[in-house]
């Protein structure tokens, strides 16, 4: 399975800016489902995983500026502070847009450790942001990045099956 | 200057780094402006337009499983609640008339000691739609905004006890701060003696509420109840909000230790009551009372 997914290079596998949207949307749903008590703590942020693998595969679709406002929508939802996941989902486009021919060499297992240090910048992003309004920090919150980077590899061979035609079975 | 950079085939306009800049700054403008101003209140409440549709949508699922989980319910509970129900009802309704004689009787009381008359306080039902995903804020969403007169800075309740205060409305639903946010405070009495003090939400240990800044000697025990004080003027007074739990009292600290648990069910409910009028202050000047009410007006709003 692995091996197709590193075949499956970028050129081959076009994307329609409304499969992106749709991802997108879907990933800010799960976001707001009704999380609760232990199941809030190990949450993953959906919405950071999905910006930040369309980052990797799609750079030039999906940059910064679309970071920005899907994180100005989780903020309302949220009411957390309007800026908040902007600030932390822009920082994690551009590191994603940085890294992603580094990433995109190593297989799924080693993208997870490199996509880690990643998530845990953009949550460090929003737990400073919370830290320098409210000065306190829960460190419970830094859970969700762990969560989140082990769902690196499902979500990636998730996204790229949706993505592969399914007319072509037999091509390789 | 052009021959010094690199061939471009493709335009892509400005930089990864250069858009990054810019987006901090605008969301850390945004920040700045969120926290210090309230300027923001009407694109929140435009896009909240948007985006809490499609929150009520994910919350379907739950809410229909709820729903069908009811429906299922087993008739032999629902006799027995509806015969528990009806004993207490019984017993409401005789302590009920003797509240009505009471409140008569303080009322005459008041008129002839020439004191502020209190008010009642009619409430509205609301139910729970959203519960905050941030473990970082303890709030929750009502399904009454504006639509249904519902102010920020009311308060919410349950049949138990004080649940937290409004603190933000949109057009179709309200934002409620639990009394257990870190930042919230309500001010109190102890019941047993009526020692004032203020209550504030205990952060990261759960679901609990602290007493802060209560000397060593302060006459508290496990098993207080605290009730409102209503000296804030926002809360209205002897409302049950919490009781004490634990009582540390180390010297080394000027300090005690006080944590409580809340009495109203904070986290437990789906239905809330909101309670639909602000205290009404007296005109400025006049009289004694109006001006020493005024002066004890204390910390109003949580947030």
């Amino acid at each position: 399975m692995s091996d197709r997914i590193l075949q499956d290079q970028e050129f081959q596998l076009p994307v329609s800016r409304v499969f992106i949207a749709a991802t997108l949307l879907a990933a800010l749903l799960l976001d707001w489902l009704p999380w609760q008590g232990i199941w809030l703590t190990f949450r993953p942020d959906f919405v950071a995983l999905v910006l930040l693998y369309w980052c990797m595969h799609k750079p030039y679709h999906v940059g910064i500026s679309v970071a920005w406002t899907v994180g100005i929508l989780a903020d309302v939802a949220d009411a957390s502070l309007f800026g908040q996941h902007a600030l932390a989902y822009s920082v994690l486009a551009f590191s994603g847009i940085v890294f992603y021919r580094r990433v995109l060499m190593f297989n799924l297992h080693q993208q997870t450790l490199q996509i880690f240090p990643l998530f845990l910048l953009a949550y460090t992003v929003y737990a400073m942001v919370h830290w320098q309004l409210h000065g306190n920090i829960s460190w419970k919150y830094f859970i969700g990045s762990v969560v989140s980077s082990l769902l690196w590899a499902p979500m990636t061979i998730l996204l790229q099956a949706l993505r592969r035609p399914r007319a072509a079975p037999n091509q390789t | 200057m052009e021959q010094n950079q690199p061939l471009r085939f493709f335009n892509r306009g400005p930089s990864p780094a250069v858009r990054l800049v810019f987006f901090a700054l605008l969301s850390l403008l945004l920040l700045f402006v969120d926290v210090r101003y309230r300027y923001l209140e009407s694109i929140r409440s435009g896009l909240s337009g948007l985006v809490h549709p499609l929150q009520r949508l994910v919350t379907t699922p739950s809410k229909l499983w709820h729903e069908v989980d009811d429906f299922f319910s087993a008739h032999n509970s629902l006799i027995r609640d509806n015969a528990a129900l009806l004993r207490q009802h019984t017993l409401d309704g005789a302590q009920l008339l003797q509240l009505e004689v009471l409140k008569g009787e303080n009322q005459h009381l008041r008129k002839l000691l020439m004191v502020q008359q209190r008010a009642d306080y009619p409430m509205q039902l609301a139910e729970i739609i959203y519960v905050e995903r941030d473990i970082f804020n303890r709030k929750i969403l009502l399904d009454k905004g504006t639509q249904a007169n519902v102010l920020a800075g009311q308060i919410v309740m349950d049949d138990s006890g004080i649940v937290g205060q409004v603190t933000r409305v949109y057009p179709w639903m309200s934002e409620v701060t639990l009394i257990t946010d870190k930042d919230h405070s309500v001010p109190v009495q102890v019941l047993r003696n009526g020692l004032r003090a203020v209550v504030f939400g205990a952060g990261d240990a759960g679901n609990k509420l602290a007493l802060r800044y209560m000397p060593n000697s302060a006459d508290i025990q496990n098993g207080d109840v605290l009730v409102t004080s209503g000296i804030d003027g926002t809360y209205p007074p002897g409302l049950p909000v919490a009781k004490i739990i634990h009582v540390e009292r180390d010297p080394t600290y000027p300090f005690a230790r006080i944590l409580c648990a809340p009495i109203g069910g904070v986290d437990k409910r789906r239905q809330l009551l909101i309670l639909s009028t602000l205290l009404k202050f007296p005109e400025r000047p006049e009289g004694v009372e109006a001006a020493t009410d005024n002066s004890k007006n204390g910390k109003r709003r949580g947030q």
